[in-house]
């Protein structure tokens, strides 16, 4: 996985196997600070503390709730190379939350990527899922919410390409108001 | 065009999008409709399953084919990826391996459009373990 937007794309989807409703992508990055973080949090079933504990192993997994695999190993994986880490917290019944860190200006960090892809296929694929991103920086910050447009826009989900075409587009000139500069095309 | 910024700029868009072209209103009764379903565990995403996603939803909407793209996860032919499920109304689902914006053209062009079945089929006729018991 090239950039850190795909790897995000693979985080969400254990959080969508666990049934959750509400996905919270929060990133933070900061020219200042050097630092960039990465929040993926759900409110959907948890897992219990010996699966938490062993879920960045590649080599352990579990049949019946299919919540792990290579997506946290790797990601952990990037945010190593880059000066960072990965933690995982998770209750459950409650939900999971997966943040990374990394050194925003090192030479191993992965782009960011097209993060606006990630979010409107996101909302495509599972329309029922409240899909939340934040996104800040040292000069502002960029909230996005699929359930607002979907209430503003009177809609039942986002089954056309047209609508998902101007949603990546709105996200994208967000993001480059805030100064979000490494936004590629994956 | 204007720049997108807002939620009401979202919304004025397409209002004039839908004065334009007669938008079609898709019902959510699946069985008449095509069906595709991109794998899109880790191995799919890192083979490459997010712009082949991104181009059904835009082609089967750009050709008028009445159809609802969606994600699975992995369906454990991780060395095909991406791999992508087709169900056409009435028909058992098909699996396609080793999918690329070539081939998924074709899909559209052949499978979807005509029901002629191209090269890079995954057979499914299997049973597995636990569909057994």
């Amino acid at each position: 996985m090239l950039t850190l937007a795909l790897n995000i794309l693979d985080i969400v989807q254990n959080s969508i196997r666990a049934e959750a409703s509400t996905i919270t992508i929060d990133i933070g990055e900061s020219i200042k600070n050097d630092f960039m973080d990465i929040r993926v949090s759900d409110n959907g079933k948890g897992m219990p503390e010996e699966l938490l504990s062993k879920v960045t192993d590649p080599f352990v997994t579990t049949r019946t709730t299919r919540r792990i695999g290579m997506g946290l190993p790797l990601l952990k994986h990037q945010a190593n190379l880059a000066g960072g880490d990965l933690s995982i917290e998770s209750h459950q019944g409650k939900g999971t939350s997966t943040y990374v860190t990394f050194i925003l200006g090192h030479v191993d960090r992965q782009p960011l990527g097209d993060i606006a892809g990630v979010m409107t296929i996101l909302m495509s694929a599972n329309p029922e899922i409240n899909f939340l991103y934040n996104h800040k920086t040292d000069t502002g910050e960029y909230r996005f919410s699929s359930l607002e447009i979907k209430e503003y826009l009177g809609i039942g989900d986002f089954n056309d390409s047209h609508l998902l075409a101007d949603i990546k587009e709105m996200i994208n000139e967000n993001l480059k108001d805030i100064g979000v500069f490494d936004i590629i095309k994956s | 065009m204007s720049q997108i910024k807002s939620l009401a700029d979202l919304k004025k868009k397409r209002e004039e999008i839908k004065t334009g072209l007669d938008v079609r209103i898709k019902s959510i009764d699946p069985e008449n409709h095509v069906q595709v379903k991109v794998a899109m565990a880790t191995c799919g995403i890192a083979s490459g399953a997010k712009p082949i996603m991104e181009f059904f939803v835009e082609q089967l909407d750009r050709r008028n084919i009445p159809g609802v793209v969606t994600q699975t996860g992995c369906m454990g032919y991780c060395f095909a990826e991406p791999t992508v499920e087709i169900k056409l109304p009435g028909k058992d689902p098909v699996v396609f391996g080793y999918v690329d914006l070539k081939k998924a053209d074709l899909i559209i062009e052949k499978y979807i459009k005509e029901g002629e079945l191209i090269d890079g089929i995954i057979p499914v006729n299997y049973e597995t373990i636990d569909s057994k018991e």
